[in-house]
């Protein structure tokens, strides 16, 4: 190593934390050419496809496969008998099928296995498939479920009466009592994550009994270690890739087609496709959480929360999925972000024939906040106080204690992201040029030019945890490696942090950056040969996986600036990687780094460990079950066709505590796309389930907003700095789909004066003289 | 599956002489999704996309002759003065993409009761041209159409063109949907000023197996209003016209919406767009 050089001028290098750094997936996704996991192809490769039931709820009698098997082209007919591992399995509770064989408990509950050498052969060999069903009546509403004469329908279950989990939190006194009480009962559809990439993955076997998976997905490892026991194979003749994946949003956490495809191409010793149609996908992932919620609200007459009750049932249709995890939400919740001395929560989720419910963004505590902000709204009005003075009179802060006993630690801006919401410009009112029907409720549909309009503005704020909870260790797994190459130095990140359009791959490269001073940053492809970066969800892949790289790099950097000083005066805390070169604070550049690493490789791996969580006592709720709070508020502005009860959303605003915006696009990216499915799931989005049938399997009838529904946003995004994670991150993904609806719903009864206490909320609700279907309106 | 591309409408009906049991396609936007649905497997499909005279319109004496495939978006650019009815209704059909391959021919051959392009034609009277190679014969829309997706078109014929009079006083169409845009019919409600013959021409769309129109309604109106006058409509002529629309349907409870919210919106409709076209004439 040379001596110290003269000082040159340092460039820091581009697209480190902090910055609009551009996407590497940005461009080919606009372009078209971004490879999905529907787009994979491997030469012989037969294509899958899945024979499911038709009942919610039906004894399978016989199934006969001959006439499938006989069809020319057809390769492989599997049932049940030809599961080689654990025939169920599932995230939580291993209570579902991997192919039916006694019985089915949901509409579209996979049977019998196909492959052939084209899909459409596939699609006719499942049509030859003969399954005798004897069908029984399904049971569909959770409080029915739950009765005690009614049939159980997973007998092994650890809980009677259909019970998946019931969460009990009690604090404070039970019977204490307030000048002013409200109660009241919402409920909410069931709402589909609706990414645009349905359900596919392409399975190889590698002729040696093991496989390859190439599949979009959310956490490589919780599916390596259901598949693996699926198909009886250790974990090492197993290996995921992450293919290119179409949005997730939960529905992803769940197994679909990872077990069946595998077995296929294991039976067949050839490729096997899988891909799901949109009907199909609809049948194919769990769906968020319908829910019944009764609230009581009990305050002082000068707005101060006394007590809070409430009964939240969510029904888990047919398998357990991350059920659990979503009433302890649902439940942990209930409140809001409001101090409140005195509650009494039961969260109830529950086994029927409807269809499996489990993770979608903002993971039960969307359902509660519905109910929450409903109540605080309805509280405000019996006490004649502004709703937004009484959010920020109750509002939690840094301290403050949640009914679980769980102390706020990191920041918790419940007023200041109020009262900002409540600052921002109003947009103007109906504007009264010429005629612009998008502007309008009904939109281009042409249903009123003005008449029955009125506008309402309402308010919302929400919360919840980052990361998982109750003792859960969701750690994240980074290597990092630094080399050089032509003279220039080369980082290479390795995770298996699922990209799932959220943009964590970006976020990897920004750190990267930032740590090591090195521009060129490559991202290996997520897989299993790394261990496990933990999950896609929970709003924790930036904190939990950002968090392993930073650790990672500081390792390597480390380990640089000691060879560097080899042959030099100083301590290695004075020297730092900028630029592509090593820094020291007293002598400049010391060193290109490309000189500095030669021909070494640096390679660290570091294991990520948020703070140790607990579990909640199962009799009073207490516990430190959550890592860490995010909070988000909005206001929103509508417009009701009162006469005819369409609503045109105006504008929303929204603030948001994001701790720290490593790429303030992505933070923005992240909030419009929550705030839209949010407003879907005030407006317009319902999965029909009647008898346990799923009614409107389809786009055409599941709608979801469009450009014309979707307002124009003000975002003020706050950065506080969590002092547990690494930058100050908190997670960004979940909060904008919490308070997003219950703010819509706000401002819909301010404009229409209707109770509208389900979601989402359809045209004949806004005519109803009560709260519940009848005699429509004037 | 066989695939017919032919290049001209002789071509086309010569080949839908020799197979009657084939599908023709136009914009593809119905049909497409039916095979995407396992809904239909036609043996054969015969493309009518390159047929030049399918994709012309032309006015003829008060009439305008639209050819079957005339995509949505050439109707809104070119015939919103003729067809103002027509091409209100066209802007409410799907997103950008779909107007631009959706044609009224396509419309009028799915004949579902939640066809956007039905209730203007049916409120103005129009007439649907039908060819074979033994000849081209012509009725009533409301004939054509005879039932839920069914429609009067024999093995060997072609829709050719819509017959559609021109306008002669305002019109209106207004649809009710759950989302803003992009979205299949709750129920729909055309209305047609004549200012000449004095009369009133409604439809009614989504709210029966077939189309409708509400002839009390109209009978009514036409004697309320103050053709000579031009005065203002009063408010409850208006109400109890959308009244009479609303007792016409014969709607149903759906995903997409109940049967009482449909009477509901029409109710409200009617009395909305009649007021718009009044308006309109008397200024
Ligand atoms: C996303 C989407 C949104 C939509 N939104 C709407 C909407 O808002 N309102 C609405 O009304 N519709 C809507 N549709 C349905 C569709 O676009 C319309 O019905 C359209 O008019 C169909 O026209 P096409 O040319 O695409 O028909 P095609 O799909 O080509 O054909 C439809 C049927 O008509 C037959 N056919 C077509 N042309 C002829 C002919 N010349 N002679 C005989 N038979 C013929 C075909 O055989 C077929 O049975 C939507 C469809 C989609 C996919």
């Amino acid at each position: 190593m040379s001596a110290p050089t003269k000082t040159i001028e340092v460039t820091r290098v581009r697209g480190g934390v902090g910055e609009n750094a551009a996407r590497p997936d940005g461009i080919p996704k606009v372009t078209g050419e971004f490879a999905y996991s529907s787009d994979l192809w491997a030469e012989g490769m037969l294509w899958g496809a899945t024979v499911r039931s038709p009942h919610p709820r039906a004894r399978i009698v016989s199934i006969d496969i001959a006439k499938a098997l006989a069809l020319p082209g057809v390769w492989a007919v599997l049932t049940h008998d030809d599961v080689p591992g654990n025939k169920t399995y599932g995230l939580e509770i291993p209570d579902q099928p991997v192919l039916a064989w006694d019985q089915t408990r949901y509409q579209g509950e996979p049977v019998v296995l196909i492959a052939a050498d084209h899909p459409e052969t596939a699609t006719r060999a499942a049509d030859l498939v003969d399954i005798f069903y004897e069908e029984l009546d399904p049971i569909t509403d959770p409080e029915v479920a739950m009765d005690p004469g009614t049939d159980v329908l997973h007998p092994e279950a650890k809980n009677p009466h259909n019970l998946i989990r019931h969460v009990r939190i009690r604090s404070g006194d039970p019977d204490a009592s307030a000048d002013v009480v409200v109660s009241g009962e919402y409920t909410i559809g069931m709402q589909d994550q609706a990414f645009l990439g349905p359900e596919s993955g392409l399975a190889v076997p590698d002729g040696e009994g093991g496989v390859d998976l190439y599949v979009a997905t959310q956490w490589l490892h919780v599916d390596l270690d259901q598949l693996a026991g699926a198909l009886g194979l250790t974990e090492d003749r197993v290996r995921i890739t992450l293919a290119g994946v179409g949005g997730a949003f939960g529905a992803r956490e769940d197994l679909s087609m990872q077990i069946h495809c595998c077995m296929l191409a294991l039976h067949t010793n050839r490729p096997v496709k899988m891909m799901y149609s949109r009907e199909e996908s609809f049948f194919g992932h769990v769906h968020r959480h319908p829910a019944r919620m009764y609230y009581e609200h009990g305050a002082t007459r000068d707005g101060d929360l006394v007590y809070v009750k409430a009964r939240i049932i969510l029904d888990g249709g047919a398998y357990a999925s991350s059920s659990t995890a979503v009433i302890s939400n649902a439940t942990c919740f209930a409140v809001g972000p409001y101090e409140v001395p005195n509650a009494t929560l039961d969260g109830y989720v529950v086994y029927t024939d409807n269809p499996p419910c489990g993770a979608m963004r903002g993971f039960g505590s969307v359902q509660a906040c519905f109910g929450h902000e409903s109540q605080m709204d309805k509280l405000a009005d019996a006490l004649g106080m502004d709703p937004l003075e009484l959010r920020i009179r109750n509002a939690m802060t840094t301290g403050s204690k949640l009914p679980t006993g769980q102390i706020v630690q990191g920041p918790a801006p419940v007023k200041e992201l109020l009262e900002s919401v409540r600052d921002m410009p109003h947009p103007d009112p109906t504007p009264s040029g010429p005629l612009d029907l998008t502007l309008l409720p009904g939109g281009v549909s042409n249903t009123t030019h003005g008449e029955g309009v009125r506008r309402g503005v309402g308010y919302g704020v929400g919360f919840k945890n980052i990361a998982y909870s109750e003792g859960f260790d969701d750690y994240s797994t980074a290597r990092v490696k630094l080399w050089s190459a032509g003279g220039e130095p080369i980082v290479e990140v390795h995770t298996a942090a699922a990209e799932v359009g959220q943009g964590v791959t970006t976020i990897q490269m920004q750190i990267a950056r930032t740590e090591l001073g090195v521009e060129q940053v490559v991202v290996l492809p997520a897989d299993t040969q790394v261990r496990s970066a933990g999950s896609t969800s929970a709003s924790r892949q930036t904190w939990m996986t950002g968090g392993a790289v930073r650790k990672a790099c500081e390792a390597i950097r480390v380990r640089v600036l000691t060879d560097a000083l080899v042959g030099l005066d100083g301590d290695p805390g004075d020297l730092s990687l900028e630029g592509g070169k090593v820094i020291s604070s007293s002598l400049g550049v010391v060193a290109d780094l490309a000189d500095a690493i030669g021909d070494a490789a640096y390679e660290e791996t570091y294991e990520y460990h948020h703070k140790k969580t607990f579990p909640l006592d199962p009799e009073t709720g207490q516990g430190d079950a959550h890592v860490a709070f995010a909070f988000s508020a909005h206001r929103a502005t509508c417009d009701v066709d009162t006469e005819l009860g369409l609503v045109k959303v105006v504008e929303l605003a929204t603030a948001q505590d994001v701790g720290k915006a490593i790429n303030p696009q992505a933070v923005e990216g992240q909030i419009e796309g929550g705030t839209a499915q949010g407003l879907g799931l005030a407006v317009m989005e319902e999965i029909q389930v009647k008898d346990g049938k799923v009614m409107n399997p389809s786009f055409t009838d599941y709608l979801i907003p469009t450009i014309l529904d979707m307002p124009p946003m003000q975002i003020d995004v706050m950065e506080l700095g969590d002092p547990d994670s690494e930058y100050g991150v908190k997670g960004v993904g979940e909060p904008p789909t919490i308070s997003s609806t219950p703010a819509i719903l706000a401002a819909l009864r301010n404009a229409s004066e209707k109770p509208l206490t389900h979601i989402p909320v359809r045209p004949d609700h806004f005519l109803w003289s009560g709260e519940r279907p009848g005699e429509l309106g004037p | 599956m066989d695939f017919f591309r032919p290049v001209s409408l002789a071509e086309a009906l010569e080949l839908k002489a020799a197979h009657p049991e084939c599908t023709p396609i136009a914009g593809g936007t119905d049909l497409m999704v039916e095979l995407n649905f396992d809904k239909k497997r036609p043996e054969t499909i015969i493309d009518l996309t390159a047929c030049s005279e399918l994709q012309e319109w032309s006015r003829d004496n008060g009439t305008v002759r639209v050819g079957a495939g005339v995509p949505y978006s050439r109707i809104i650019a070119e015939l919103a003065t003729d067809l103002p009815g027509l091409a209100i209704a066209s802007r409410t059909v799907g997103s950008p993409q779909i107007r631009n391959r959706g044609t009224l021919g396509g419309n009028l051959g799915t004949a579902s009761p939640a066809g956007d392009g039905i209730p203007p034609l049916v409120a103005v009277g129009a007439s649907v041209e039908l060819a074979s190679t033994s000849g081209t014969r012509s009725m009533p829309v409301t004939e054509f159409i005879t039932g839920v997706k069914e429609n009067a078109l024999r093995g060997e014929e072609l829709i050719t063109a819509i017959n559609v009079p021109g306008s002669r006083g305002p019109q209106q169409f207004s649809k009710i949907g759950t989302r803003n845009a992009m979205v299949i019919a709750v129920a729909t409600f055309s209305v047609a000023l004549d200012l000449e013959a004095r009369s009133v021409g409604t439809a009614l769309g989504s709210c029966s197996p077939r189309p409708l129109r509400a002839s009390d309604a109209e009978a009514f109106i036409a004697d309320e209003i103050d053709w000579d006058g031009r005065t203002p409509l009063p408010e409850s002529a208006a109400a109890r016209f959308g009244e009479l629309v609303a007792d016409a349907a014969r709607p149903i409870d759906d995903v997409r919406g109940t049967a009482a919210y449909r009477k509901h919106a029409l109710k409200i409709m009617a009395k909305r767009t009649l007021t718009w076209t009044w308006e309109e004439a008397r200024t």
